[in-house]
């Protein structure tokens, strides 16, 4: 990748243009008040087509993508995106409804919607979907605002706490706090799993529910999956399950048999939508038949959530069919657990067994440390494998290692791309081992060198104007 | 069965993992999974089809749509979408990237985030950008929880009763669970009642008020006042804007808001039955430290080249956890790279040209419509661009139905019983003409 | 090894306490500031805020993490080092140097909970 240095700010010349309208033949309107008009024009670029087309094409070139390498970034299921989900979500019959337009006037949009309900209903064993939510931890957020309607509903309204594994993604306690429910954290054991023992002492009528990824967040399956589900309904709470890990689950598990209430789906993991460099996703939330009625009076997102989204979804799960559900879920933790045991004995494994569609290493097992020269970290590891040409792991995250190395290969990599990476994790082993810096240094070949974020943060520019 | 084009294993390669892992078969990898849990018998979906097949089944999904001349704005408005922009967004660099935690690899995501931040300040006036939020209403919910926020203590938010009505449900939804009090500021002459909202602050606890630059009724609303009359009881004015509108009207800065949110759908983005669109927020320096969602700064890599890298996240919730302003990870990156590509393109000058096109065009219609003399103006002499409502004398009769026949999406009902028109550059003099005709006949 | 200071009290949530003339002036220890790394906000209250013993008055930010600030005291707040606005990184170059606060204690006995220079040695296990 080469390096870039334009903003479009700095391509401006007065005058210049990019865009053509056509002429215009009304009367003109009149003239708003004076008061209300806007003083300063503001200073937007004025740049020709040419520049513009330019511009971002050299800034995409300083990008990686699915469609650019492997990207095994955990619990972001970065699996491909298929060129036919574009095609489709950008038919100008779908493209150009308007979204206050009646039933009659958007039959295949609704009936697109309506498939989607039977189909995501299929795969999870939930009764119904919502999808306004514009993204996971916006689904999680819409989740549990059907978890309090329900007991609202009830007039059941002691009930503000909600329990999350201390594995948990970040936004589960966000988004519980946003959503006005008090955070209880419960602990793992050693072997990964949420500790049913300490469980049992937060459950009482105080408690609206919990909140669960299954697998974890470490990759592992929850075993006592069936006792955490009885014991929280057993205290009149519900269980949520966050989506965020259900590629593994695909065509062989569903959360709904397992006794979850309410769930959200990353349709931008899962199923295969384009992350977009931070969006658009698109998070349904499913609800089982006893909550169907808690639906209606949550409105999260203007409209009917990200439709071009749903759209690109769809076209996934018709390719798939019922044929092919159950080999997204096998292909993608036969990957993981290849690449784990491979790379077992240069990386620290801190929980042994099968693990998911991902799993978690702490850190190099020989980081290279001696004398006065500090050793590799999992970030200098990370930054390492950019030079190869392969995205970086998921790094410090989940919070219960030191150095956790969170790779994620998906179902859509081939054995020669696997075995590449692989190759490379190796070899960066052996240059820790050697010499550190050459990992503590990198990336040596990406555009930029390691930038000071400190700097960034202490004394933030944040437009254009500020760094002038 | 035939191979499935996104899974590249071959027989030969899943027997050559599985022997590496030390298992028998795939299944094996489930062992741990209880065996209840593990599905029986076939999943209640579709046949597998072809792409072709695919492409010929949603092809025709797409054809059972009607395909309308839009006269309706209400939030989402038919601007023109240039070319250049589907082409840009379209490129995989940018499209099948995740958010740009590996900075050294993400440097055209974070450089046009900056730019897009760069641009929403221009257009708001406001200090600060994010990189963007989902839609415009749920901006204006977290604009709400961010007014509880920055003014400690205070429990209650105001809404103006001239915001969208999707604008309010949503805010309404976040308000019920987030535990804020709602408090509403009637219309007088159809815009939000500077005595009304005085009379709310009288009455303390008040921690902000969202009100539209443009209202439902598309009056573009004088404000004069309402930033002073909100600071004196130490509260936030937050302003709902069209974007595409503030190369003409008053800027929200100019009006002295502290935050500024709307949906930049108008800026280029297709309709696509509601998303994705791309919510924004603009806000003053000195709340910086409480807005949400993720932020691009600038600064330097060791060699001094300029760089750019996601900053302020110890806002955020991957280390702020339940202690986090807003929940938001993912947002609406590709969506704020189609708002950038497009207001690149029309600069000052083009946002204004659009402005003259819709304005112009919308004066036009609404005189031809009061020239009927089936409707009344509810709001003579109010100034209004693109979108306006009139009250019809009778009952419109078939008027809507005549119109779909045509093609016309136009005369959409509102709550207050009015019907409510926009016009967009896209619209041509001879379809205002035949609508009006097709109105007329009636 | 960290520094510590004697003769001052200590939280165990590594906040430092030194009496003058009957005012508290809090600030963070040295063994937090470096556990930290470099520090790039701190988030104060407002003179004439409460704060309470045991509860958080603001927060330490770096650029990968978040610490909230416990008070060792209650009272009000008289004082807030203004300088730390624009130049957390003093508290990184000298944490006993740059205070925070300054409480106006409404319970000096309360000091009598904290930890005496030696005993937080111990707890930080140096």
């Amino acid at each position: 990748m080469k390096y870039y240095d334009k903003l479009i700010f700095e391509l401006s010349r007065k005058g210049r243009t990019g865009y053509s309208l056509p002429a215009n033949r009304f009367p003109a309107a009149p003239e708003l008040p004076v008061q209300l008009r806007r003083e300063a024009s503001p200073d937007l670029p004025e740049v020709s087509e040419v520049d513009v087309v330019r511009h971002y094409t050299n800034l995409s070139q300083m990008n990686f993508g699915v469609d650019t390498g492997f990207y095994p970034l955990g619990s972001c299921t970065m699996k491909y995106n298929p060129k036919v989900n574009e095609e489709i979500a950008a038919l100008p019959g779908f493209t150009g409804l308007h979204p206050l337009m009646h039933a009659g006037l958007t039959k295949g949009a609704l009936k697109v919607y309506q498939e989607m309900n039977k189909a995501l209903a299929a795969i999870t064993g939930m009764e119904a979907f919502t999808f306004d939510p514009c993204a996971g931890a916006h689904g999680e957020l819409t989740g549990l605002m059907i978890m309090r309607q329900y007991h609202m509903m009830r007039n059941d309204l002691k009930r503000t706490k909600v329990i999350v594994p201390d594995s948990a993604h970040g936004t589960n306690p966000a988004s519980a706090a946003v959503c006005g429910l008090e955070i209880v954290e419960v602990k793992s054991l050693e072997n990964g799993r949420v500790d049913v023992e300490a469980l049992k002492p937060l459950l009482d009528e105080t408690v609206a529910g919990m909140m669960m990824t299954n697998p974890n967040t470490l990759g592992l399956f929850e075993t006592q999956i069936k006792e955490i589900t009885e014991l929280v309904h057993g205290i009149g709470g519900l269980m949520y399950y966050d989506g965020a890990n259900m590629n593994p689950l695909m065509g062989v598990v569903r959360p709904g048999d397992m006794g979850f209430d309410i769930m959200h789906l990353n349709l931008h993991k899962t199923f295969s939508t384009p992350h977009g460099g931070g969006g658009p996703g698109s998070g349904p939330v499913g609800v089982a038949a006893h909550l169907v009625d808690c639906l209606p009076d949550i409105r999260v997102s203007g409209f009917h959530g990200n439709f071009g989204v749903i759209l690109r979804a769809y076209a996934y799960i018709l390719m798939l069919g019922k044929q092919n559900l159950k080999k997204v879920g096998q292909y993608s933790v036969l990957s993981a657990n290849y690449i784990k045991e491979c790379l077992k004995d240069a990386y620290k494994l801190p929980i042994e067994g099968v693990c998911k569609h991902e799993f978690v290493f702490d850190g190099l097992i020989n980081d290279g440390a001696h004398d006065d020269v500090h050793g590799a970290t999992t970030l200098d590891v990370a930054k390492r494998l950019l030079d190869f040409g392969f995205h970086a792991p998921t790094i410090y995250f989940p919070l219960l290692f030191h150095q956790a190395l969170m790779i994620e290969p998906t179902e859509t990599e081939s054995k020669e791309t696997i075995d590449a990476f692989i190759d490379v994790m190796h070899e960066i082993a052996r240059e820790a081992a050697e010499d550190p810096r050459i990992l503590q240094e990198a990336p040596h070949s990406a555009p930029i060198k390691r930038p000071d974020e400190t700097a960034a943060a202490r004394n933030p520019i944040l437009k254009f104007k500020d760094a002038q | 069965m035939a191979g499935f084009p996104y899974f590249p294993h071959t027989e030969a390669d899943v027997q050559s993992m599985l022997d590496r892992v030390g298992v028998k078969k795939v299944e094996d990898l489930y062992a741990d999974v209880p065996k209840e849990f593990i599905k029986k018998g076939a999943y209640a979906l579709p046949d597998a089809m072809s792409e072709p097949e695919v492409r010929a089944w949603l092809n025709g999904l797409a054809g059972m749509n009607a395909r309308m001349k839009v006269f309706v704005g209400a939030g989402a408005y038919d601007h023109y979408t240039p070319s250049v922009i589907p082409y840009i967004t379209s490129r995989s660099e940018f499209l099948t990237a995740y958010t740009p935690y590996q900075c050294e690899i993400s440097q055209g995501t974070l450089r046009y985030i900056f730019e897009y931040q760069s641009m929403v300040c221009e257009l708001t006036g406001m200090d600060i950008s994010n990189a963007s939020l989902y839609d415009g209403p749920t901006a204006a919910a977290e604009a709400m929880k961010m007014a509880i926020a920055c003014t400690k203590k205070k429990t209650r938010v105001l809404l103006s009763c001239t915001l969208l009505p999707h604008v309010v449900k949503v805010v309404e939804t976040y308000a019920k669970f987030h535990g804020v009090a709602l408090g509403y500021v009637p219309a007088a002459d159809g815009q939000t009642s500077f005595e009304a909202l005085k009379a709310e602050l009288e009455k303390g606890d008040v921690a902000g008020l969202i009100a539209p630059e443009i209202n439902r009724y598309g009056i573009v609303e004088d404000h004069a006042g309402f930033a002073d009359a909100l600071h004196g009881a130490k509260a936030l004015l937050v302003e709902y804007c069209d974007p595409s509108t503030l190369a003409v009207i008053k800027s929200p800065a100019e009006w002295g808001a502290d935050i500024a949110v709307g949906d930049g759908q108008s800026l280029g983005i297709p309709l696509c039955f509601g998303g994705p669109y791309v919510g924004f927020m603009g806000v003053k320096k000195e709340h910086m430290r409480k807005m949400p969602g993720r932020i691009v700064g600038q600064t330097t890599d060791k060699d001094g080249k300029r760089a750019f890298v996601l900053t302020l996240q110890a806002r955020e919730q991957h280390i702020k956890r339940e202690k986090a302003t807003s929940n938001i990870c993912s947002n609406e990156s590709l969506m704020a790279l189609w708002v950038t590509v497009y207001l690149s393109l029309m600069g000052p000058e083009g946002l204004r040209e659009v402005n003259r096109l819709s304005c112009d065009g919308a004066h036009y219609l609404q005189a031809e419509l009061l020239k009927t003399g089936l409707f009344e103006d509810p709001f003579p002499g109010k100034p209004f661009l693109k979108e306006f409502v009139l009250k019809p004398k009778a009952f419109p009769g078939m008027m809507q139905q005549r119109l779909e026949k045509a093609g016309y999406f136009a005369a959409l009902d509102t709550e207050e019983g009015y019907v409510s028109f926009c016009v967009t550059e896209q619209r041509t003099k001879e379809e205002i003409d035949e609508l009006v005709n097709i109105v007329k006949e009636g | 090894m960290s520094k510590i200071i004697e003769g001052l009290k200590y939280s165990e949530s590594h906040e430092w306490v030194k009496v003058e003339d009957g005012i508290a002036v809090v600030g963070v220890t040295d063994f937090a500031q470096a556990e930290m790394g470099d520090i790039t906000y701190v988030d104060m209250p407002e003179v004439d805020d409460e704060v309470t013993a045991g509860e958080e008055f603001g927060a330490l930010e770096s650029v990968k993490a978040a610490s909230d600030l416990i008070s060792p005291v209650s009272g009000k707040v008289v004082a807030v080092n203004e300088a730390l606005e624009d130049e957390p990184e003093k508290v990184n170059e000298d944490a006993f140097e740059n205070w925070i606060i300054k409480v106006e204690m409404s319970d000096p006995s309360e000091l009598d909970n904290l930890l005496d220079a030696a005993a937080y040695k111990a707890q930080i296990g140096e």
